[in-house]
């Protein structure tokens, strides 16, 4: 019965989507009031509608309810309660049901907050949000649709991917879902801007807190997923250049980009249409990032649920998508006024540059992505894997971190160089030690050396823009923190993602250059010594766990004979599916991270053992969590909240006389 | 300054960072590309001895066997047609087994046993890599359920 509530709730919620996709925007293009009316009333419906049937499903899968096929695929009655509820969005058909109810909440959200909005634009965007809502909800309902029943129901499902079966993993499609369709909303303002033919300082104000909130939600999905690739797979590695990481990646980088220009135009009331270029361009490649490894169309080791038979409805989606908003940019965008002017070293130009640099830099990343199609166009199989990356990305992202720092000391309109970099001197200073202390300690490469000087120099010149401004040291302590309070919340916002971005690139650096690996066979009792520590073998037992067998190791590391950590790492056997997964023991003393992972038993008494050094992993995740929270703090500025200024009464709208 | 000039200022900019761009991608395309061969494509020419492949295919059926230091395993790769025989140091992916499709990177030895320094199956057992598929099908020995074109 509940799954059939479902199943016609996700019905209704089409009906409603065309409804809200149809009226409004005619509403607002022939100035009926009423018409227009109706889309706050129906992006809220149709959020309740796509709520009822994702909570059907998750009620199908919490009371492991077999006669539903999708519960028996991927669910299992042994299971913890925890992972029959993540196995919920952890499949093909319940992903896509989430997408849709988030794209519902992001609608409902922008009806529900969005009161200030002139009655026209908040019509077209609620439409436009519905148009994408059609698309998936037909692509939900008619070629994956998650309620289809099975009789007779089979005693028991077939469990959920045990890779799957893991805290880190159970989160992780939420964040990157919001993410991705936190972007809808910035698409769907663009369209409607140009619809309407004009963007302004206001629609910039407006646009801004949906970006920063999707870009937050997208950093902690793509974290989350690297975090769990490190720990789950026990390769000891966080960032492989997989199809499945760019894809994410890619609408992080435009999202930055995004960020970034809609200060230009809201503050200066320039850069308009690269701004809307660029929100269509964001959200386009989060619809390729959700849906083209899933379409069968490149290869992935990561990719979960793959099904080329659904391919082509995805790609049509594709292709109407974005095909449609690039041709309505083209014929509309000429019509957007150019704003102000500044000259070519000034906050703007700084900001454009910072553009010029991401959008170039996820080019390359999505060439490297789509090489395997270009190479099958020219009739052979090929790849490009981490050595294209590093050649290409790095040094493209280079000169971005080193005129990082410059940019936000830069005025408005005109800048003066030489002063700003005057000011960075201690920065330059930091920087220096940083790379002589990083050469001290490895006497190695040259490279690694620039690369941790780089990421002291941005952290430096983060820390000296924030003191700069409330005066740290240069006046009395009191009269500091009353400047610390009186700072817009979206300075200490920028100062804590961008000093979060040095700590993650040196994070990178270190883990990349001077990781230690070793693979060897031990028995009990045997010790090994691994970059300072020694590891000991204790025993290897096994035991049972819910749903699965482990064997368990015991390892004890010591550190000049004084002890350090007891390490767990496990080897467990999966019983439905019948397949093993590896957890990793990770002890982490914050300057480094002690990983073990064990392999098979050698048949011999012996087991393989592979042991890792990791340092400065931990501030990859730090340096992540700091960009979030920066992005967080932005998002909580009060002038991004009641300052959104109502549009001047007096202005005529500048409707697009193209 | 102009609007006009201020715009040829950033476009020029942007046309050199493309330029570079295009010139690091087409160095990097020329020293990074990997080559995908199935085991009968490797039979019928030799690739440039010294560079790094794909070489994809199933696991053979009884070909695994672990050498006696207990970390090299040697295996062979097959489409059905032809196989390859593997070799690789390290702890395979938990979902590699026999019969299972599996992508693996490495060089060609001067003894024609195929290094491997990666070793690549997929999180999901239900999946078949495109290449494998593909390469299976061009043997003739494709046996998938549906047709997916």
């Amino acid at each position: 019965m509940i799954p059939e509530i479902g199943h016609f709730a996700l019905i209704l919620a089409l009906a409603v989507a065309l409804v809200q996709g149809s009226l409004p925007i005619l509403g607002a293009a022939r100035g009926k009031q009423a018409w227009m009316a109706t889309a706050a009333p129906t992006a809220v419906l149709q959020l309740v509608l796509v709520l009822t049937a994702f909570l059907a499903l998750m009620h199908a899968y919490a009371t492991s309810d077999f006669t539903v096929a999708n519960v028996v695929l991927n669910s299992n009655s042994a299971m913890p309660m925890l992972y029959k509820i993540s196995a919920t969005w952890g499949n093909h058909e319940g992903s896509m049901l989430m997408w849709v109810l988030i794209l519902a909440a992001f609608g409902a959200a922008v009806a529900l907050f969005g009161a200030n909005l002139p009655a026209p634009l908040r019509a077209r965007v609620l439409s436009v949000q519905a148009w994408i809502a059609i698309g998936f909800l037909a692509f939900s309902l008619f070629t994956s649709n998650p309620f289809e029943r099975v009789f007779p129901p089979p005693l028991d499902g077939n469990d959920l991917n045990p890779l799957l079966q893991d805290p880190g993993l159970a989160f992780h499609p939420p964040m990157l879902y919001m993410g991705y369709v936190g972007f809808s909303i910035a698409f769907s303002f663009a369209i409607a801007a140009l619809i309407e033919g004009r963007v302004d300082a206001a629609w910039a104000r407006w646009v801004r807190p949906w970006t920063l909130a999707a870009w937050c939600f997208l950093t902690a999905g793509i974290a989350l997923g690297s975090w769990w690739a490190y720990y789950e797979l026990g390769w000891g590695g966080w960032w492989f250049w997989d199809p499945v990481e760019n894809v994410s990646f890619m609408p992080w980088l435009m999202g930055t980009a995004l960020l970034h220009s809609a200060i230009v135009v809201e503050k200066r009331d320039a850069l308009k249409s690269w701004t809307v270029l660029l929100a269509i361009l964001t959200f386009s490649l989060s619809l390729i990032g959700t849906f083209i490894v899933r379409s069968g169309l490149l290869t992935s080791v990561h990719a979960f649920a793959t099904d080329p038979e659904r391919g082509l409805f995805i790609l049509a989606l594709l292709f109407v998508t974005i095909g449609g908003s690039l041709i309505l940019y083209a014929v509309r965008a000429p019509a957007l006024k150019p704003g102000g002017l500044f000259a070519p070293v000034s906050r703007e130009g700084g900001l454009i540059i910072n553009n010029l640099l991401l959008t170039v830099a996820c080019a390359t990343v999505f060439l490297g992505t789509m090489y395997p199609l270009i190479a099958e166009t020219f009739g052979y199989k090929a790849t490009v894997g981490a050595p294209f990356y590093t050649a290409t990305f790095v040094p493209i992202m280079t000169p971005l971190i080193v005129l990082m720092p410059l940019g936000p000391f830069l005025s408005w309109k005109r800048a003066d160089l030489a002063g700003v970099v005057g000011r960075l001197k201690f920065a330059l200073l930091a920087s220096v030690a940083a790379a002589a202390l990083t050469l001290y300690l490895q006497r190695g490469p040259v490279i690694p050396v620039l690369a941790m000087g780089l990421a002291a120099w941005l952290f430096a010149g983060a820390v000296i823009e924030w003191t700069g401004r409330v005066k740290l040291f240069r006046t009395s302590p009191a009269e500091s923190l009353r400047r610390a309070l009186g700072l817009p919340r979206s300075a200490h916002g920028m100062t804590l993602a961008h000093a979060g971005m040095a700590v993650a690139i040196a994070g990178m650096v270190a883990s990349s250059t001077w990781k230690v690996e070793e693979i060897l066979i031990m028995r009990p009792g045997d010790t090994t010594t691994v970059a300072g520590y020694d590891y000991r073998l204790e025993k290897v037992e096994r035991l049972q766990g819910p749903n699965y067998l482990s064997d368990t190791a015991t390892i004890t590391v010591t550190r000049d004979g004084k002890p350090v950590a007891t390490q767990r790492p496990e080897k467990r056997s999966y019983f439905v599916q019948n397949m093993p997964t590896t957890e990793a023991a990770i002890h982490t003393t914050f300057l480094a991270d002690l990983y073990t992972a064990i392999g098979d038993p050698d048949g011999k008494g012996g087991q393989t053992v592979r042991i890792f050094y990791e340092p400065l992993v931990p501030w990859i995740w730090i340096g992540c969590l700091m960009m979030m929270l920066g992005g967080a703090v932005s998002l909580s500025d009060r002038r991004l909240r009641v300052g959104a200024p109502k549009r001047k009464s007096g202005a005529v709208p500048a409707a697009a006389r193209a | 300054m102009t609007r006009k000039r201020r715009r040829m200022i950033f476009v020029l900019t942007g046309m050199v960072l493309l330029s570079a761009a295009v010139g690091l991608v087409l160095v990097a395309f020329e020293e990074s590309v990997t080559f995908f061969y199935s085991p009968s494509e490797l039979a019928a020419e030799t690739p440039p001895l010294g560079r790094a492949f794909r070489l994809g295919g199933l696991v053979e059926e009884k070909s695994v066997k672990k050498l006696e230091d207990g970390l090299t395993v040697e295996f062979r790769i097959t489409d059905l047609a032809e196989s390859v025989a593997v070799r690789y140091r390290g702890i395979l992916p938990d979902l590699f087994r026999e019969g299972q499709g599996v992508i693996t990177e490495g060089k060609l030895g001067a003894d024609g046993v195929f290094a491997a320094q990666e070793v690549l199956a997929k999180h999901d057992e239900t999946y078949m890599p495109r290449e494998v598929a593909d390469a299976l099908k061009e043997a003739g020995q494709w046996r998938g359920g549906e047709a997916k074109e």
